[in-house]
């Protein structure tokens, strides 16, 4: 493995948005696209898509152009990821792969695009839902951080925080636990409650400690959806009109 | 977890690989290699690229349709290879046994540079691989290998011939330009990784005489009796 204090050539804190992480997808330069990249991560029942739906609605009456992307949501993939999920015959690594998989099949065919073509690309989970997922199935942080090299640091990351007790009464209230979503792969036991609530608390952990590592603009997911979208809203209108300023590029890296 | 295709292994068994571009006769050796070790007692498991059932489906979807970038072509064969590794690899390995690859990680170094994949990220993705014993490398001419291929009528694959990059429409010039990259590649990776490399424009049984003589004082050290496993 790749000793610890090895540089990562791959996704980190310090990246300007807009700009592949590490050495990206050599045969598609990206420099200069004039769309943006908004990624909207948090744990399962935190209502990131109904957020997006709200954002997206809005945006496009203030007339700019929105797409949107998931996770797990690729033609190529999709298929086999189910397939995988239903049989549980998988390796953790080879998830981790069959994922990355899947997002650049999402990245070349749907993001680029869409930020060559100037839309607002607004992206219902991103990269950090995929390390996190990892990093508590002990996948190795730094081959995980280069593997995902080939993504582009977004413009904006909003994470929708909440506490274990609310995350619970949410995902009771609407669909219930399942296999994955409680890490039961992780075998914790075969209380699907007890083991939910030590995988999602590990979730939690992961997700706090990349809130630092890449400058998630955090937002408070247990307050109303009105109250948590007028925050979103102002927040990407003041980015987006300092965006639409011609103003030189450094300035614009330094303004976020 | 994680090995490291840099470092030696510590699993009782042994790990040889052959590589090589399509015609340049690495199958036919590693299948005359399997038959002499087996005749000297040895357990032998054989195990090849893209064999894995579950990623099949994926190739398949995205190769019908013509679908795959250098990108998901590259990451989904590390999917696969993820795969055939923890299921088919480590745990003969582990149980002692000689493990013979048709096709390895310098694969995918060779034809993912070549698609435009940068160079350094692929060797780190593939970092988790268990390092081989030896690997041999399989030299060979691009005419000679198109000659073998023409002769036994195979129909070259859309993906071995580099097709998905446009370079050409006719399969057989697209085939010789991008196998023709994939051969410098390789040049490069022999280097880096220490392969050893084996003419593969002498004769079938003189090649043979080399495979052997470079794996024997590999296997010279394991146990006489393949049944006794306490040793």
């Amino acid at each position: 493995m790749t000793p610890p204090d090895a540089p990562i050539e791959g996704a980190n804190g310090d990246m300007q948005p807009g700009r592949y992480y590490g050495r990206g997808v050599p045969y598609l330069p990206i420099n200069g696209y004039p769309g943006k990249l908004i990624a909207i991560e948090g744990t399962d029942g935190v209502g990131r898509t109904t957020q997006i739906q709200l954002l997206r609605e809005w945006l496009e009456v203030k007339g700019y152009g929105v797409v949107e992307t998931g996770w797990t949501r690729s033609p190529l993939m999709q298929p086999t990821i189910e397939l995988a999920k239903s049989s549980n015959t998988l390796n953790k690594l080879t998830f981790v792969l069959l994922y990355a998989t899947d997002f650049a099949d999402r990245l070349e065919k749907e993001i680029i695009p869409a930020l060559k073509a100037g839309f607002v690309v607004l992206s219902d989970r991103y990269i950090f839902t995929a390390l996190a997922r990892a990093g508590v199935r002990g996948i190795d942080r730094h081959w995980l951080r280069n593997l995902y090299g080939f993504a582009i640091a977004p413009h904006m990351v909003f994470y929708l925080k909440v506490d274990m007790d609310t995350l619970i009464g949410r995902v009771l209230e609407s669909r219930g636990m399942d296999f994955w979503e409680s890490g039961m792969d992780l075998k914790h036991g075969d209380d699907i409650y007890d083991s939910f609530r030590t995988y999602q608390n590990k979730l939690l952990r992961e997700y706090a400690s990349m809130a630092d590592e890449f400058h998630f603009r955090t937002l408070d997911g247990r307050r109303s959806i009105d109250r948590i979208q007028e925050e979103l809203r102002r927040q990407v209108a003041a980015f987006l009109e300092s965006a639409d300023k011609p103003v030189e590029p450094a300035e614009a890296a330094l303004a976020r | 977890m994680l090995n490291t295709l840099t470092s030696r292994h510590e699993y009782p068994g042994k790990l040889f690989v052959v590589e090589g571009i399509d015609g340049s006769g690495k199958t036919t050796q590693l299948a005359l290699l399997a038959k002499w070790l087996s005749a000297e007692g040895h357990r032998v498991f054989v195990t090849d690229w893209n064999s894995s059932a579950l990623v099949k489906a994926a190739t398949k979807t995205g190769k019908k349709k013509n679908a795959l970038t250098p990108m998901t072509f590259s990451l989904l064969h590390a999917t696969d290879f993820a795969d055939r590794l923890l299921y088919k690899v480590i745990p003969p390995l582990k149980a002692g046994m000689i493990v013979l690859a048709d096709r390895y990680t310098y694969t995918a170094f060779a034809r993912d540079a070549t698609r435009g994949v940068d160079r350094h990220w692929v060797r780190e993705l593939y970092s988790f691989a268990v390092q081989p014993d030896l690997a041999l490398y399989f030299r060979v001419p691009i005419d000679v290998s198109l000659d073998r291929l023409m002769a036994r009528r195979v129909k070259l694959k859309f993906y071995e011939a580099g097709m998905d990059l446009g370079w050409s429409t006719n399969p057989v010039e697209s085939f010789r330009l991008f196998q023709g990259k994939v051969l410098e590649e390789y040049d490069r990776i022999v280097g880096e990784y220490g392969l050893e490399v084996v003419d593969a424009t002498g004769s079938i049984t003189e090649q043979q005489r080399l495979v052997r003589r470079l794996v024997s004082p590999y296997v010279s050290k394991l146990p006489e009796e393949p049944t006794n496993d306490a040793a």
